[in-house]
């Protein structure tokens, strides 16, 4: 029905907002989930952009032992500000707040989300907690110099602006309650006719299970976070072991958030893998409903697990041999995904688009630090890689490996239907290959100097690690290069790419039947849901649309 | 509800009016569990201290004053049931009343209020607050006795005066006719909330005052 020239008159929700104000405020005040979504986008690659920028002064400063660059208070400040900023500023918001927000009603063949007012809002509250990260910055007292873990008791004795810094945390936690609540309300209630749970995306999925663990986990950390901002400004004894309190019980109840935490930072990520796979391998996903309830799984178990984190704080036996069993547990559904991740390519036909690499990569990427989070989880050798670089390394392979690189998956494969444009593939080829070179070069030393002994967050280094602080640090170079590649590519075609067609890779989930970018309410009719999701004997349909 | 919302201008709004009562109370009950885990958090560190410390919780419950506590816990009660006599009210139709019964869930809490501070600032008056030269010479146990009740009545007094603002504006758009007989979707999601603050409350009471 919506040929080219129907496409040509209908106005994408550029050239139409919500609101009569016009211009930024415009974006500002724009109720529209897509608006959210991009400007979420542009404040959240500003904060990874600031995060990268600390990071490379870390590793600039770790390039040879001794000072080099900074003192060792600043480079405490400086990797506490790495953590704070890509944990709660970029990762945790991350993929829900971006692509969730753009894809989660479009994939629903729904208008809006369900309180799209409170959405705005959300977006705004978590600007309020950047602000007033930034802020913790300037005031008197110096910029926080923690760990992102905010460990009690030097979190109560140290003279930095802990409580602000940990207050915007709290703040964030909000607007991360407010998204998590709208999704699960959308999801039940906003399905367009025909689309019954069994027939929703699967990134729909995992952003639900996400959203559900947003809901339940968050106010844990909300408690203990103004537990701790009290603890600072009365004494109130709850945490402060010299008045009776339990620095320990902190810890449970920071990783009792915090680790299911993780799931909220990785689970988007896997729906998104989800996504990209059938698309390019031309094949209905392998195991949907195994993919589906693994997501549910993973959400579920993954806040048994917490303790994992503190095998050598001081637990008895028993508890740290059932954490142990059930951290392995976890292993289950993930190896689920994977199978049939694998699987659904087998017999395929394999377009390999930049997207599809991406997601190569981060198969590689991610089962690396899978795999090393076993050799973490079991209890004996954890004793001997505790609070080491190996740590470090796991995390980021699983992290920035896992989540980032689906970052750019999706930034990849959603581009030409948010922006309406396409970008230069052999740039981005070149980029996603690069970035897969300096990942390695930049984390896998780390690896090797965990197991010989490394302790993570320390400002200074024994001669014999120096070869691979170098290799690591040069790696960090390579990555920024990358970075540049992959970001510029795309800025570049926001103003000179090729027009996109509404379905440039032959997609079939809802969002690839509207134009690119999409009309304000979505779509040009009501949707009714008659295929499976993906069902791509729809394709030569599409076509004909 | 009319089904014009093809006509309505789309610059001016979003183009359809969209209403779904059944989406804004899921919406309230997930806002609750999020309440629920909030308090639950500290009811956890609640638990674990009274083991820990028992003796100590033992004595330091006994300084608390159980008349105040019985008192508020009757006005509370009293305050959830004339909010939901106020939608009982409002689905029979009766605005007036349910204004009256509205605005008694006000006056009750506040009433709370009022006896919370008089309660709070006479152990303030007897050296009994976080950081105090009295309470530091007393037991560890004691601390943190005394910590956790200013923390968890606090916070809980902390949801009465939001839930005060809260059920003043509900209770405008109730006299305005935002709310109606057939629209009053906004005046149940508070009177959630306002169960809710009642509900923790009740688990407050006899955790802090009855169990010596």
């Amino acid at each position: 029905m919506a040929n080219g020239t129907i496409a040509e008159h209908a106005k994408s929700f550029y050239e139409e907002g919500t609101s009569k104000k016009t211009g930024l405020l415009g974006w500002f005040f724009s109720t529209d989930h897509k608006r959210i979504g991009i400007m979420y986008l542009a404040a959240l690659s500003t904060f990874f952009i600031i995060g990268v920028i600390l990071a490379l002064f870390m590793r600039l400063e770790l390039i040879a032992p001794g000072e080099t660059l900074m003192d060792a208070q600043t480079y405490n400040t400086i990797f506490t500000l790495h953590g704070v900023i890509m944990i709660f500023l970029f990762i945790v918001p991350g993929i829900p707040a971006i692509f969730g927000n753009f894809f989660l009603p479009l994939m629903l063949g729904a208008k809006d989300v369900s309180f799209p007012r409170l959405n705005l809002l959300s977006f705004w509250i978590y600007i309020v907690g950047a602000i007033l990260v930034v802020i913790s910055l300037f005031v008197p007292g110096g910029p926080i110099d923690t760990g992102w873990t905010f460990y009690i008791p030097y979190s109560v004795r140290t003279g930095t602006n802990v409580s602000l810094a940990i207050f915007a945390a709290f703040v964030l936690g909000f607007s991360s309650i407010l998204t998590g609540l709208n999704f699960i309300t959308t999801v039940h209630r906003l399905k367009a006719p025909g689309m019954g749970f069994f027939k929703m995306p699967l990134f729909v999925w995992s952003t639900y299970a996400t959203a559900w663990i947003q809901v339940l986990a968050t106010p844990v950390i909300g408690i203990t976070i103004l537990l701790v901002i009290m603890e600072r400004a009365f004494g109130i004894g709850i945490f402060d072991p010299s008045l009776g309190g339990d620095p320990i019980l902190y810890q449970h109840l920071f990783w009792i958030y915090s680790h299911p935490a993780v799931y909220i930072m990785i689970l988007p990520a896997m729906g998104i893998v989800s996504e990209i796979i059938p698309t390019f391998a031309r094949r209905t996903i392998f195991g949907y409903n195994a993919i589906a309830l693994s997501s549910l799984a993973i959400a579920f178990v993954g806040y048994l697990v917490w303790a994992h984190h503190m095998f050598t704080s001081g637990m008895s036996d028993t508890a740290r041999i059932v954490f142990s069993f059930l951290t392995f547990i976890v292993a289950l559904p993930s190896g689920v995904k994977v199978f049939n991740w694998v699987a659904t390519m087998y017999k395929g036909s394999i377009d390999p688009q930049p997207p599809f690499l991406w997601v190569m990569a981060f198969i590689v990427l991610f089962s690396i630090g899978g795999l090393t989070g076993l050799v973490l989880g079991s209890l004996a050798t954890d004793i001997h890689l505790h609070d080491t670089y190996f740590v470090v390394a796991h995390f980021h392979y699983v992290m920035f490996g896992g989540t980032g690189t689906i970052f750019f998956a999706g930034l990849y494969y959603w581009f030409p239907k948010m922006f309406g444009k396409l970008y230069h593939t052999k740039l981005a080829n070149i980029g996603v290959a690069l970035f897969f070179v300096a990942f390695n070069l930049l984390y896998f030393p780390k690896f090797i100097m965990g197991y010989q002994g490394m302790p993570r967050r320390y400002y200074d280094y024994l001669p014999e690690f120096a070869d691979l602080q170098l290799v690591s640090t040069i790696g960090s170079w390579l990555m920024a290069i990358a970075l540049i590649i992959v970001f510029g590519n795309l800025i570049r075609s926001l103003r000179t790419g090729r027009k996109a067609t509404s379905n440039p890779w032959g997609g079939v989930t809802l969002e690839w039947h509207t134009t690119s970018p999409p009309p304000l309410e979505n779509f040009e009719t009501d949707i009714v849901v008659t295929h499976d999701p993906y069902d791509f004997s729809q394709l030569e349909d599409m076509k004909n649309e | 509800m009319s089904n014009n919302h093809e006509i309505v201008v789309p610059t001016e709004t979003h183009g359809h009016v969209h209403r779904d009562d059944v989406g804004a109370r899921m919406g309230m009950w997930l806002f609750l569990f999020t309440e629920l885990l909030l308090f639950g958090g500290m009811f956890l560190i609640y638990g674990v201290y009274r083991f820990q410390y028992s003796e100590e919780f033992h004595f330091a419950a006994m300084e608390l004053n159980t008349g105040i506590g019985t008192l508020n816990t009757i006005v509370l009660l009293t305050s959830s049931l004339t909010v939901a006599l106020s939608i009982s009210a409002l689905q029979k139709k009766n605005k007036f009343l349910s204004v009256v019964f509205l605005s008694l869930t006000i006056v009750f809490a506040l009433a709370f209020m009022v006896n919370k501070f008089f309660e709070w600032s006479a152990k303030f008056s007897h050296g009994i607050y976080p950081g105090s030269e009295d309470l530091i010479n007393k037991s560890n146990g004691e601390v943190v006795f005394f910590g956790l009740y200013y923390v968890m009545t606090g916070i809980h007094g902390l949801h009465i005066v939001i839930g005060v603002i809260l059920l003043s504006f509900i209770l405008v758009f109730l006299i305005r006719d935002k709310i109606t007989p057939d629209n009053f979707v906004k005046l149940e999601n508070a009177g959630l909330y306002w169960h809710l603050v009642d509900l923790i409350w009740i688990f407050l009471f006899p955790l802090f005052y009855l169990i010596q």
